[in-house]
């Protein structure tokens, strides 16, 4: 038996995950997103993480990014070294996709603020 | 002079749902916001996680107030940015602001003022550590400023003082951008940030958190070169024989916030002791009539989703108020709360309005695996619920019919948390 936090919402929940006769079983969970992050979390760990690019714009000189999706756990740091490599040229804003489908993963990097767009506004 | 219902201070979260909500209510509403630009400290929140309760989604934190701007922008609503307000008074129609910016000086009146001016950091001050000043100590808030919007690293390989939520966040966000975190030592022997923050900030990137551990001196002319640690005894006083010297290149401070409110306090309003925030009935006004107060600066919340909430409350409730000034009496009943709470909000209820939906914020004292919050009326009591897994660094919110408690201006209130057993 295996003793977790949830980390899917804010209560977390202090969950019991055990497999019994080949069949994950799951207690302390108040929601059933809790059964799928525990069997996740024993299985294939998966996250999401958040960084910024670099901007070619003095003045804003990163915006933020996230992937669009959860990633493996063991991946994070491979998708850093992508998200690292990146320097965003033209103006952009929440929801465009900086990286496509990063590391075959099935998942975008995508910008999450119009921080540049809204500074491209003002120098009008 | 520039006149308005209600004039909202502040352009987070709470400032920016409070002026939404008195414009939704029909008041002309102007927000005054010392930055370039609205949101607040969510600018700089670039994780993700907001917005699970309000949206259903894991939002960033640009990406969750984005959207408030979005509206507060349809519906054309007045700011005044790059604008810092130096004083304000009390008249006999409402209030005279005085506020400076890039044009000069300006004047504005309100019948009704909602105080969102969110909280600040403890500072390397107002802890005591030993030692040099060089350059590397810094609050956690200010290093995810330099990473997240400058673009700057602040640290190769640092030591984080406190187990705040934002020093956790920063941890990880070092560690992703190459940083070494040696560690997280907290004073206390529980951890002051959320459960959640500490598996997936620390855990996951195996970075250690020493409970009942401080820092207590610094090393360094130009830059700090170390730190030097120590465990604490129970009254949190460092024990000399476990002193550890940690060669390290930063110092990041997560110790506290505190509600932010100098401007309430120039008007007189009187501040919760336990919160720090104005003291509010449950229409988020202050003792002083027409100040509202909502957000951070009311309260340190762990979740934006209810800074939103008491925002959007408060908004609501100085538009009514604008509305009707002076028209009705103010009848209100402190609520009392003993040392099983670490605090509640709002701490009295206005008796001549709406009692039918009153929402509660409250913290327990202690780490409990079950207790009951009770509600006493003239020693009767009129309300309880159980909770599971009670933690002082995790908010709780309660929304309560409170018509059928049968209160007069006479009654007395009690709250409290009841342990297992205890009932």
């Amino acid at each position: 038996m295996k003793e977790l936090t949830c980390i899917v919402c804010p209560n977390g929940c202090s969950l019991r995950v055990e497999k019994k006769d080949g069949q994950w079983e799951v207690s302390g969970n108040q929601c059933k997103r809790g059964i799928t992050f525990a069997i996740e979390e024993m299985t294939h760990p998966m996250r999401t993480i958040s960084s910024t690019v670099r901007t070619s714009f003095p003045e804003v000189p990163v915006i933020p990014v996230r992937v669009s999706a959860e990633i493996p756990k063991e991946r994070i740091f491979d998708v850093m070294k992508q998200i690292n490599q990146v320097r965003v040229e033209k103006i952009c804003g929440t929801g465009d996709v900086v990286i496509e489908n990063v590391l075959g993963l099935q998942v975008d990097v995508i910008v999450t603020s119009d921080i540049l767009r809204e500074w491209e506004k003002e120098q009008k | 002079m520039n006149r308005y219902d209600v004039i909202v201070i502040g352009g987070g979260p709470a400032g920016l749902a409070a002026a939404i909500s008195a414009d939704r209510r029909g008041a002309e509403v102007l927000l005054i916001e010392r930055e370039a630009r609205l949101g607040g400290i969510l600018k700089q929140c670039i994780h993700d996680g907001f917005g699970l309760v309000r949206f259903g989604e894991k939002l960033s934190g640009p990406e969750y107030v984005e959207r408030f701007i979005k509206e507060f922008r349809e519906r054309r609503i007045q700011s005044s940015l790059l604008t810092f307000v130096t004083d304000m008074k009390k008249t006999d129609h409402g209030f005279v602001l005085r506020a400076v910016n890039r044009s000069g000086v300006h004047e504005y009146e309100a019948k009704a003022l909602v105080l969102a001016t969110g909280c600040r950091e403890r500072t390397a001050k107002q802890v005591q550590i030993h030692g040099t000043r060089p350059a590397g100590v810094l609050t956690a808030g200010t290093a995810q400023h330099f990473v997240n919007l400058q673009g700057k690293m602040p640290a190769r390989k640092c030591v984080i003082l406190g187990s705040g939520d934002i020093g956790l966040i920063m941890a990880r966000r070092l560690t992703l951008e190459g940083a070494e975190v040696l560690g997280v030592y907290e004073v206390k022997p529980t951890p002051s940030g959320l459960t959640r923050n500490i598996v997936q900030c620390l855990d996951d990137y195996k970075i250690p958190l020493y409970l009942s551990h401080t820092v207590t001196r610094v090393f360094g002319e130009q830059r700090l070169t170390a730190v030097e640690v120590a465990e604490v005894d129970e009254q949190m006083q460092p024990i000399k024989s476990t002193r550890k010297r940690i060669a390290c290149d930063t110092l990041i401070l997560s110790v506290g916030l505190i509600p932010e409110n100098e401007m309430a306090e120039k008007l007189g309003v009187r501040l919760d002791t336990k919160t720090k925030g104005p003291v509010c009935n449950h229409r988020f006004m202050t003792e002083v009539e027409g100040v509202f107060s909502c957000g951070n600066a009311l309260h340190v919340n762990d979740l934006v989703d209810y800074v939103s909430e008491s925002g959007e409350l408060s908004g609501t409730a100085a538009a009514e108020y604008a509305e009707k000034m002076g028209s009705t009496k103010r009848r209100e009943v402190s609520l009392n709360t003993d040392a099983s709470l670490q605090y509640l909000v709002p701490q009295k209820l206005a008796l001549s309005e709406g009692l039918d939906k009153v929402i509660f914020y409250f913290r327990s004292r202690e780490v409990l695996k079950q207790g009951t919050l009770v509600f006493l009326v003239d020693g009767k009591e009129v309300f309880h619920r159980k909770y599971r897994n009670l933690k002082p660094p995790e908010m709780e919110r309660l929304e309560l019919n409170c018509t059928s408690f049968g209160l007069s201006d006479a009654s007395r209130i009690d709250v409290q948390i009841k342990k297992e057993g205890d009932i």
